[in-house]
């Protein structure tokens, strides 16, 4: 099953624009623009297919520095607890450090890595977007 | 055990969830409410939904068993289990959304467009469903069999009964609801008792977790053997136990060395990587790599995504997901802890899986106050075999009336869970001796090495062929499967064998990248004419309205 409904584009009507809106020539032509610039994306036009490029680079290198945190972050913990094994007897408030690390301050560590991926995917989006909107900034 | 609470508890939960179950069929009016709920489900409810219905029978009781049992080193699991969703937040969440997919085999079909593999994803979502439903359904069993002494069949077959026909009355819509309920329910149900027990263990003056002479007994205690092991006894000695002898120990009697389990104080509470123990090392970082990737591959994880309403809201509510499920992992270390304290005989019986259940009323006494916790707990262990299983259950059937029935419709759903169900209640009523927390690591490493490299891949680089993806899939994914055979059903192994079926992670996932990506660059001929469109679909956000 499949949603075919959400990528087939579909034709804007265009808006009658109020009387008093006339003058505000700019606006229409910025409209044009955006449209030639969706119809670019729609058509895979190689302007089109360069701005996907673009995104899908900026997302996959966010989401390569995210696990990268992650990866030094937690899977570094095995391997310093091999070669230091007296990491493991450091004890805080009577527990030992690796019970804390593991048991208690991964989890919000990797919650505060998923916001901050969250936020920044968002704004890499949110770049596309104007982008594609305002092409000629 | 004659806890008069635990029986009504356990039947309150699952009329609960029929009744929801029922509640929801009254809402669902058409196929498509049916089968996804109409994509209407609010983002906090879908999270707590994802979270009910990935905190399972493993979750619940098995790490708390393993805590028990081998100490800081299987802490990883909850880490693994929590950090899965991470990842699954960075490289899948939003553009599997936007490509429209409902099933794994519906992502190949679209991304590649080949009719064969995605008869080989239906193949492997059928079997990792399987191979994670079995432990469920033994789990409620066995569950059942410590707190009531009812036969071992009966809440097998108790909760696949439920479960089967919920989901083919209800679908996914009820199935949201009820999941739902059940993360809150099963959060409760391990986040009370544990206060509880905390206070316990203050008013009995802290007893030390690791005493310098290792565990003791802090009541006379009598012990069944179940699962046949060496025992060293305090003065030296060895004794060899087989399942069905009796021991008998004293209030203070230290508690023997069992084979197998890490009873000396040192090798519980610190980690085992540590010096000339490389196989250790690896056998952690396959644990890491399997968790940390598998949960992406897992199929009912997947089909939830499809109930967002667009590509941005499956991120946020992933990140939900990942807060629900980490608050969650917080609960069971302290009851694998304090087993230690205070249900230390379960070290001898080899039934750990057991402590989350046992723990309460073992350490609060037979009053009104113990009793009541543990049904509470009984109740909780119930909701997560209910809802993992439900979960499951909705995405192998979805696949099996897609893909092998060949019916969109209601009744093909209802038929299709019919068989989905019935498979594995017939092979947990046949194999009871496998490990739950051991069997739901392996369907991890499988998903890890088949489906993880498909949806990467799939998702971030043009270059993917359906030959590739075929290849990748049966080189890792048929790696992970055959040592998970071999571990389940073949000889006892020792040594860099054991370690290597044991947890396959490791090498099974670089293969499966590895040969995804060489051979898809040696029939590059063969990728997909529309892959520039795809891509777009995938990650073009849904405001520009393309």
């Amino acid at each position: 099953m499949t949603a075919t409904d959400d990528v087939v584009p579909a034709p804007r009507a265009p808006e009658a624009l109020p009387r008093t809106r006339i003058v505000l020539a700019e606006v229409s032509r910025r409209d044009d623009r955006a449209d030639r610039t969706r119809a670019e994306l729609a058509q895979q036009t190689r302007v089109g297919e360069a701005l996907v490029r673009g995104l899908v680079r900026a997302q996959f290198a966010l989401a390569l520095r995210m696990s990268l945190v992650v990866a030094i972050g937690l899977g570094g913990l095995p391997w310093l607890f091999a070669i230091a094994p007296s990491v493991g007897r450091v004890t805080v408030l009577g527990v030992n450090l690796p019970w804390l690390l593991l048991g208690v301050a991964s989890f919000p560590f990797l919650i505060a890595v998923g916001w901050a991926y969250v936020r920044l995917a968002e704004r890499n989006e949110q770049d596309f977007t104007d982008l594609v909107q305002r092409p000629e900034r | 055990m004659g806890n008069g609470y635990v029986v009504p508890a356990i039947v309150a939960v699952t009329l609960i969830t029929v009744a929801i179950g029922f509640y929801g069929l009254r809402l669902a009016r058409t196929t498509s409410d049916f089968l996804v709920a109409s994509r209407a489900v609010s983002p906090t409810w879908n999270a707590a939904a994802i979270g009910g219905e990935y905190l399972s029978a493993a979750s619940f009781l098995g790490i708390a068993g393993l805590i028990l049992k081998y100490g800081v080193d299987v802490l990883w699991y909850p880490v693994g289990f929590a950090a899965g969703y991470l990842a699954l937040l960075l490289f899948v969440a939003a553009p599997l959304r936007r490509s429209g997919a409902f099933t794994l085999p519906d992502f190949c079909e679209l991304r590649l467009g080949s009719r064969r593999l995605r008869i080989l994803a239906t193949v492997f979502v059928i079997f990792i469903g399987w191979l994670y439903l079995v432990p469920q359904l033994q789990g409620a069993g066995l569950t059942l069999a410590t707190v009531t002494g009812a036969a071992y069949p009966v809440g097998a077959l108790l909760v696949a009964v439920v479960v089967t026909a919920n989901v083919a009355l209800g679908g996914m819509r009820a199935v949201t609801f009820v999941q739902a309920f059940q993360y809150w329910l099963k959060l409760t149900a391990l986040a009370v008792p544990a206060i509880f027990l905390a206070l316990q263990w203050q008013a009995d003056a802290r007893p030390a977790v690791t005493p310098p002479d290792g565990p003791i007994f802090r009541t006379s205690t009598t012990v069944v053997v179940e699962h046949r092991a060496t025992l060293t006894l305090p003065d030296g000695q060895t004794r060899e136990v087989r399942p069905g002898d009796e021991l008998s120990f004293a209030a203070g009697d230290p508690v023997p060395e069992v084979s197998g389990v890490a009873t000396d104080a040192a090798d519980w509470l610190l980690p085992s990587t540590a010096g000339d123990d490389d196989r250790g090392l690896f056998a952690t970082y396959s644990l890491i790599l399997a968790t940390f990737l598998g949960t992406m591959g897992l199929p009912h994880v997947l089909v939830r995504f499809y109930t967002n309403p667009d590509g941005a809201a499956a991120r946020r509510t992933t990140l939900v997901v990942l807060a629900l499920v980490g608050a969650f992992y917080l609960l069971p270390t302290i009851y694998g802890v304090l087993g230690r304290i205070y249900t230390p005989q379960l070290l001898l019986t080899g039934q750990t899986d057991a402590v989350v259940v046992l723990l309460p009323g073992a350490a609060l006494g037979d009053g009104t106050t113990g009793r009541l916790l543990a049904a509470l707990v009984a109740a909780g262990a119930f909701a997560a075999f209910l809802s993992t299983s439900s979960g499951l259950l909705t995405s192998v059937a979805g696949v099996i009336s897609t893909d092998v029935l060949g019916r969109g419709s209601v009744r093909g759903f209802r038929l299709a869970t019919v068989i989905a169900g019935g498979v594995p209640a017939v092979l947990a009523l046949n194999v009871s001796g496998l490990d739950v927390s051991q069997v739901v690591g392996l369907a991890f490493a499988v998903a890890a090495s088949s489906f993880c490299p498909l949806l990467v891949l799939g998702i971030w680089w043009r270059g993917l062929t359906d030959l590739g993806a075929a290849a990748g899939v049966l080189a890792g994914g048929g790696a992970a499967i055959a040592s998970v055979l071999v571990t389940v059903l073949g000889p006892e192994l020792s040594g860099w064998p054991a370690t290597l079926t044991g947890q396959p992670a490791a090498w099974t996932v670089p293969l499966a990248f590895t040969v995804m990506v060489a051979v898809s660059v040696a029939s590059r001929r063969r990728a997909p004419a529309d892959v520039g469109a795809t891509m777009l679909r995938l990650h073009a956000p849904e405001a520009l309205r393309l």
